[in-house]
Order: C-alpha cells, then structure tokens, then sequence
C-alpha cells in the first residue's frame, strides 16, 4: 500500500484546480480499489468457502509477478503472455501446496492456519529470491496500455482503464459462475453445509480444489495487472499481507459484493488519505478498518454463524 | 412453601415463531421438578430464558422474590441460579479437582485473585475433596478430565454445579449420553443433592424422572400441557397426544 | 469410598513441594544460562541484551495467547509503547533506568489496557484483525509524531544514568546485559505467581471454553482485560530495557513484523508455558544471527519450514518436544 504514492507523486499540481483533483483521486482510487479487489476476492473466497486465514495469499501475487516480469521482461514473450503464464505457473505450484498443506489445517484454529502460512510466506519470500535475485521486478507495460487515453472532457492513463476493466470482468465473471452455473451451485452448497452436500453426492474435495485454484488464479492476475501499484520486490508477500487480509476482513469473508465494497472504499480512503495529508501515511486506513470491524465484526456483508 | 424460584407468563419468539408461550411455574425451596416434551418442544430455550442466554420477549424471573429478568448470566449465577450442560462442556487439560477448586473460589470471590495460590488454600481443598467424594469422583480427582469416563464427566458437571452452593439448580439431561450401566451412579448422586435444594431436572430417561421427580411439567409446541404428579403423566390424553399424535389410542407412553 | 478421598488429600502436599523445586531449578537453570551467556560471549552482550527484551515481548504474548487463547500478531503495540515512553522521558530529563523500566511498564500497561479493550469486543477472525490494525495505526502515529518520537530517524541519542548511580552503561553493554537478565528473572518468577494463582486457572478455563466459565459465575472480560494490561507491563519492560540498551528507540520497535516473528518464536518454543517463550526466543534469535548474516533469504526459508513443520507435527513447540523425548528417555532407563 506504500506504493499507493508512486501513482500520486506525478499529480502533484493542486494548483489545477478542485474538480480535476477530485476527478484525479477518483480514477485513481477506483484503479487502485479494483487491483484489491482482483486480489482479495480470492482470498474472500477461500476464507469464506474453506475457512482458511491463508496469510500466504499476497505469496501467490509475488510468485505471478515473479513469473509474469521473468517472461515479459527477461523472456521478451510480451504483456498478455506474461499474465497467461503467470496464471497457469502459479497454478501449478499451488496444487501439491493445496493437497499437502492446505488440506491438512481445514478446520483448524485460526492461529494454527495463520502460523502455518507465515511460515509458507516466508518460505515463498526465501525462495523466490533465492532464485530470482533479490530486487525490484518490473513487468513492462504494452504501448498502448502506457499512453494516456482521451476520454473527452480529459485523458486517463489507459493502464487504469484496463485495471478498472478487469475488476469488472472478474466481478462479473464470479458472479456468473456462482450464481449461474452448475459449478456455483455445488459450491454454494458446500459453503451452506459442507457435510450434507458430501451426503449428497457432491465432491466436496474436488470443489475446494477447484476453488482454491480459482483464488490463487485470481490473486495471479491481480498481482501482475496490480504491479503499477503494489510494485512486485523481494518483501511483497509480507508488506501486502496485513493489507490483503484487512480488506477481507472488512468486507466480510466469502461475499463479493462485501469485497467490492470494502476494495473500494478502503481505496477510497487510502488514495485521498494520501492525496491530501500524505504525511499521516496508512493512519487513516488502519483508523477506518478499526472503525468498521468495531461496528460490523463480520464485516460488511459477512454470513452470520 | 413460599416460591423460592418462579416464571411467570414467559414467552420468546424469533420473528413471527413462538418458541416459548406464557410458561409460568413455580418451585419452591426443596422441589423435585423435572421438565419432560418431544423433541422441539422447547425445553433447551426455556432453560436459556431462565438462564439469561436468550432474553424474553415477555415475561418475568424471579428468585426468592426478586426479579432477575434483566440480569446477564453471570449475575443470575451469582444469585444462586446454576445450570449444568446437556453437552459437558469442561476443561479436557484440567483435573475434575482443578474444576471444583475454581468453582470454589469463584463462589467465594477469590477466583480473579492474583497475589495468591490456586493450590494453596487448605479449606478450599476440603471443601473440594468433600463434594468430589460425595459424587464418587475422588479416585479421578487427579486426573485430566479428557482422560476419565463419560459417566464421570457427567458427575463432575454436578460437582461444580453443588461447589457453587446453588437455591435453584437447573440439570440439562443429566443422564444424556451416558452407558445404561452408569446412569445408577448418576441417580445416587441426584438422591443425594442437597434436600433444600430446587431442582428442575430435564430428562428424557423416563425411568429417571418417574423416580427422581415429585412433579413433572410436560412441554409441547413451547407450552406447558400438563403440570402434575408423576403417576399421573401417563393417564394424561394431552400428553398422549403430544408424544404419540395418531397413535395415541394404540399404546402407552412408558 | 470416603477413606480413599482421604488418601487423596494427603497426597497434595508432596506434589505441591515437587512442583515448587521444580519451578526453583528452571530459574536457577535460566539463570545460569543467562551467566554462561555473559562469559561465554563478551562480545555479543548486545545481542543477548537484544534478545532478554524480546524474550520479555514473546513472554507477555505467552500470557494473552497461550493462556488466555486470544490470537494477538500486534504485540509490538505494547512494547513499542514502553520503548517510546521511556525514550521520551530519557530525553526529557529522566535518566535513572529503573525509573525508565517503571515508565515504559507503566506505558505497556496502558496500551495493553487501550489494546484489549478494543481488541476484546470482537472474536476470531475479527480479532486478530483488530490487533494488526492497532499495531499499523500505533506505528502511524509514531511516524506522525516526529517532534516526539524521531519518526522515519528513530528517537536518538538517550543518555542513562549509571544504574543505581554506580554502574555506567558501558561500551560493551555488560551492565545492559546484566540489568536485563535480572528483571527477565525478576518477571518470570512473577509471572509463574501469576499463572499458579487462582486467576490464572480463572484464564486456562477462558481460553478453554468462556461459556463454561460464565456458567461458574465469573465475568470474563474483566479477567482477560487484567490479563492485557499485565501482559503490557511485562511488554512495555521489554521495550523499555531495548531503549536504554541500544540508546535509540526505531519504528521497527512498534511494528506487525516484530509482532508476527514474536508470536513465531513463541509458537517454535511451545504455547502455554513459560519455559516455550524462552526457549523459543533464544533458538530463534540466536539462528536468526548466525544464518541471517550469511543470507537473510535462507534464513526466512529456513524458519517458514521449520514453522510449518511445527504447526503440523508438533503443535506443542519444541519445548513440548523436548519433554516427549526426556519423558521417554526417563520411562526406558
């Protein structure tokens, strides 16, 4: 979240007058609010659907961003390749961590899940850059992603555009998959009573799975369409991890309409926290969080118990 | 006998379901009470309206007089009114001596001190080698809860129940779960609750109530259908009706 | 039946004295160890001094989390708020360091008061979440506060008076060191008090089941809000004997990593038990020293797979380990 100043630093003029600043701080909270919410929404998912306080997450968005700037960068593959393999390679190392690791704290205490992934965090956070070096890892953007686009009345820099545009197809594709079809049936199912859908004949196992490989998928994506904002370094998985599990938390674990909202607003609250008094930093973000899970312990749109 | 404990008109709903209807009874010191009705009747949520888990939505509690309704669960304890669990909800690394010791000290005030030892106090442990000897329970008494039977778990749910020095103790199923062959060590330990002790007692074990209890309340639908002696429960068409519905006519309850 | 319940009361005197010489020959042994630290290593005090005020941070989490069960990864809160306030008090006059130890255990004790009363109108998930929010926003305000605290440049330049005005805090950190170790013993004696004392049966019970606990008559937000303001006393100590040692108090004093690496090390050494909390504390800082200035990425693999491995095959820590395996050596001999 430090690097929410980055994006901000090169708008410095206040002198352009209120509606431009106010214009300014929108697109750039809104941006900012759909890379969280690209993120964390998988994460909501699988704290909603299987319990688990995955604090390895943000791990799954570096090792992508890893991926992602090894290829387009390193590689030359281009942009969209880049995020295809990022995708698909962080798939494939998530599925024996699921089967091996994951699977054996479902059900457990909280404090069991959160150690036992810091503990897979910092693994991820060795290893990577064991392999990879330990710097800064830039994942170049396309021509036309890194012009500014006219809109009109004013330009916007297209990269936003696309941020913006990939939070809706990811909202709007999870809706659809939840409440459309036969797949988010089954998976409604398991979250409303995991032990009468097994009774029923639905594969509880294979659902999670399939879940679980959803949500890093997304936590892919968002990590390498997010790196203009959450910059991808050596120490990303650990500054990103309070951040990610905040947002879920405050808008309630397992509900993507929640997840919007508590994406954008606590963007909201960020961007214009550090637009306006940036010498205050994250205070009034944590001030907000602590503000909202005091009033709504589960969140926003959290299910009761 | 005055009315040591007593309900009166309580009634609870969750929007528009009455779960408990204008239950009014009244105990007083000494009572024999036990609580019978088909499952759903509503005894779980009765026994949380007394005990300050639900609030009503009318009705009043009262306790040697005095109204308790808007108390919380602690205070209610405090004023004598203690309940056991259904599901023995206990410390499975603590001893059953460890319980009783901590009911002990709660009782008397002591249990949030610091400046002292748990271990320590001689006329605490007297008390409690006293209330655990009294429920047979003193062989165990050193180990950890997780490590003794059911049957004696169920016990110690009394132990610490008594070590509280209760008017009005309410007993959740005390007999649930437990082997055929330990419910007479869960019987004596009831024979030997103290005499001016209330008790309304829970049960499903009709052989248990018919010998325990001095009178019997039937619960159906969240309402009280009958309030007699325990020879008469049987004869009772309502409660024939509600235990058997159609079959009624065709056989006996016990 | 009635004569074996006398057999019983009998019985608990012998146990009481074996678990008193017990607890007599873990102090004497931590302190030995603390002597061995001192000769065997003269030129690492600062880091031994290092890691007595952590071990008192991982201690005080013991209390909240190992006793009490309520998950905590912003305990740095606490200690940060000893270190800072007997910083400020340094630089402002006051420069007796038992005075400054009593400063910042009076500061934790009031964060601990502020933390757990927010803290505990919440359960699980929120929880936890509450506690990293309150760590980030106590580190905010100290960035924010730089006319007080230093902000980004840390709090610099604390002079101490010598200690009870006849032992200077030297170059080479033997009087911090010794200091330190004295009130780690001093604490944990008092803490063993703590947990063998009525109210600390009161908190095993908490963490166990609190509906129970409400059903024997005893409130049980008071109990473990005292448990909080404890555990930020023994805290706000550590951050205040960090502050007087090093002479600087950094922001990374108030931050939710030193808060998720104390938990870890408490969680390595074994939850629950004072021991674990030591032991935790000196097996991680003293690795973290050695490999970390090797190569600080091994040593971040290296204690992630040692934390899973823990999580998932000995949940009790190492210290529980170790007694499995002593208790097993003991049955075969």
């Amino acid at each position: 979240m430090a690097s929410a100043t980055l994006f901000i630093q090169f708008r410095t003029s206040k002198r352009k007058g209120s509606m431009q600043t106010i214009l300014s701080i929108a697109i750039d909270a809104l941006a900012f609010g759909m890379v969280l919410f690209i993120i964390c929404i998988g994460l909501s998912l699988t704290m909603g659907l299987m319990r688990v306080v995955n604090l390895a997450h943000g791990a799954f968005a570096m090792i992508a961003g890893y991926i992602a700037s090894y290829a387009a960068r390193d590689l030359g593959l281009g942009y969209a390749a880049g995020i295809f393999l990022a995708i698909i390679g962080t798939i494939v190392i998530s599925v024996p961590l699921e089967r091996f690791l994951y699977r054996r704290i479902y059900g457990s205490p909280e404090l069991t899940q959160v150690l036992m992934t810091i503990g897979l965090t910092f693994c991820v956070i060795g290893i990577t850059n064991y392999f990879f070096g330990p710097t800064l890892k830039t994942i170049p953007l396309p021509q036309a992603l890194s012009q500014p686009v006219d809109v009109g009345f004013r330009t916007i820099a297209a990269h936003r555009l696309f941020v913006i545009a990939c939070g809706a197809v990811v909202a709007g594709g999870l809706w659809y998959l939840i409440e459309r079809t036969d797949f988010g049936i089954k998976l409604r199912a398991t979250v409303d009573n995991a032990a009468m859908s097994d009774a029923l004949g639905v594969r509880t196992q294979v659902v999670y799975a399939i879940s679980f490989a959803i949500a890093i998928g997304l936590a892919a994506l968002g990590g390498v369409v997010g790196a203009e904002f959450l910059p991808i370094e050596p120490y990303y998985a650990l500054r990103y991890m309070v951040t990610f599990l905040v947002v879920v938390s405050v808008g309630g674990a397992g509900s993507i309409p929640g997840a919007l909202i508590a994406c954008l607003v606590l963007g909201l609250v960020d961007t214009t926290g550090r637009y306006l008094m940036p010498e205050f930093g994250n205070f009034f973000f944590y001030a907000a969080v602590i503000l909202i899970v005091c009033l709504f312990p589960r969140g926003f749109l959290g299910r009761a118990q | 006998m005055s009315a040591l404990f007593q309900v009166e008109n309580l009634s609870k709903s969750f929007g528009g379901l009455a779960v408990s209807r204008d239950i009014s009874l009244s105990m007083p010191a000494g009572e024999r009470l036990a609580l019978i009705g088909p499952n759903g009747a509503g005894k779980t949520t009765f026994v949380n309206l007394v005990t300050g888990q639900l609030k009503p939505s009318a009705g009043r509690v009262l306790l040697n007089g005095q109204d308790i309704t808007q108390l919380g669960a602690v205070r209610r304890v405090r004023k004598g009114l203690v309940r056991t669990f259904q599901v023995t909800r206990l410390f499975s690394d603590l001893t059953p001596e460890e319980h009783v010791t901590l009911a002990v000290l709660q009782r008397e005030g002591k249990a949030t001190r610091i400046l002292s030892r748990f271990h320590g106090n001689s006329h605490v442990a007297d008390e409690v080698n006293g209330i655990l000897a009294t429920l047979g329970l003193h062989e165990v008494a050193r180990r950890k809860v997780g490590q003794i039977a059911y049957g004696q778990q169920r016990l110690l749910e009394i132990a610490i129940a008594l070590a509280l020095k209760p008017k009005v103790l309410l007993l959740d199923e005390p007999a649930a779960g437990v082997p055929s062959a330990d419910t007479p060590r869960i019987e004596q330990a009831l024979e030997r609750l103290p005499p001016s002790l209330a008790v309304l007692m829970i049960e499903h074990d009709m052989d248990l109530v018919f010998r325990f209890a001095k009178r019997v309340v039937v619960l159906a639908a969240g309402e009280i259908i009958f309030e007699g002696l325990p020879s008469e429960v049987a004869a009772d068409p309502r409660v024939r009706e509600a235990y058997l519905g159609n079959y009624a006519n065709a056989r006996s309850i016990a | 039946m009635h004569i074996i319940a006398h057999e019983g009361t009998v019985a608990a005197r012998p146990k009481a004295r074996s678990r008193w010489w017990r607890d007599a020959a873990g102090i004497a042994l931590i302190a030995a160890c603390g002597a061995a630290g001192f000769w065997l290593f003269p030129d690492n005090l600062a880091l031994l001094t290092r890691i007595v005020a952590v071990a008192l941070l991982v201690l005080s989490i013991d209390l909240i989390v190992g006793y009490c069960g309520v998950a905590t990864l912003g305990q740095a809160a606490l200690f940060g708020a000893g270190a800072y306030a007997a910083g400020i008090a340094c630089v402002n006059g006051v420069t007796e360091p038992m005075t400054l130890i009593a400063i910042g255990a009076a500061a934790g004790a009031v964060a601990g008061l502020l933390m757990g009363a927010i803290m505990l109108r919440a359960h699980g998930l929120a929880q936890l979440v509450l506690s990293i929010a309150i760590v980030q926003l106590f580190h905010e305000a100290a960035n924010k506060a730089s006319a007080y605290t230093g902000g980004s440049d840390g709090l610099a330049g604390l002079m101490v008076s010598p200690l009870f005005g006849l032992f200077e805090f030297d170059l080479w950190g033997r009087t911090a060191y010794l200091m330190g170790l004295a009130l780690l013993l001093l604490v944990f004696i008092a803490l063993k008090f703590v947990v063998a004392s009525p109210f600390g049966m009161l908190c095993r019970g908490i963490k166990q089941d609190p509906i129970r606990i409400r059903a024997m008559g005893a409130f049980v937000f008071p109990v473990l809000l005292k448990m909080f303001v404890i555990s930020g006393a023994v805290a706000g100590m550590g951050g205040a004997l960090a502050a007087i040692s090093t002479q600087v108090v950094g922001l990374d004093s108030v931050s939710f990593e030193l808060s998720a690496n104390a938990l870890v090390m408490l969680v390595l050494g074994g939850l629950g038990t004072l021991y674990g909390a030591l032991v935790g504390t000196v097996i991680f800082m003293g690795f973290e020293h050695v490999v970390s200035a090797f190569n600080p990425f091994h040593w971040m693999t290296m204690v992630g797979a040692l934390l899973i491995a823990v999580v998932l095959a000995a949940p009790g820590g190492l210290s529980s380990l170790m007694e499995k395996v002593s208790a097993s050596k003991g049955r075969s001999s």
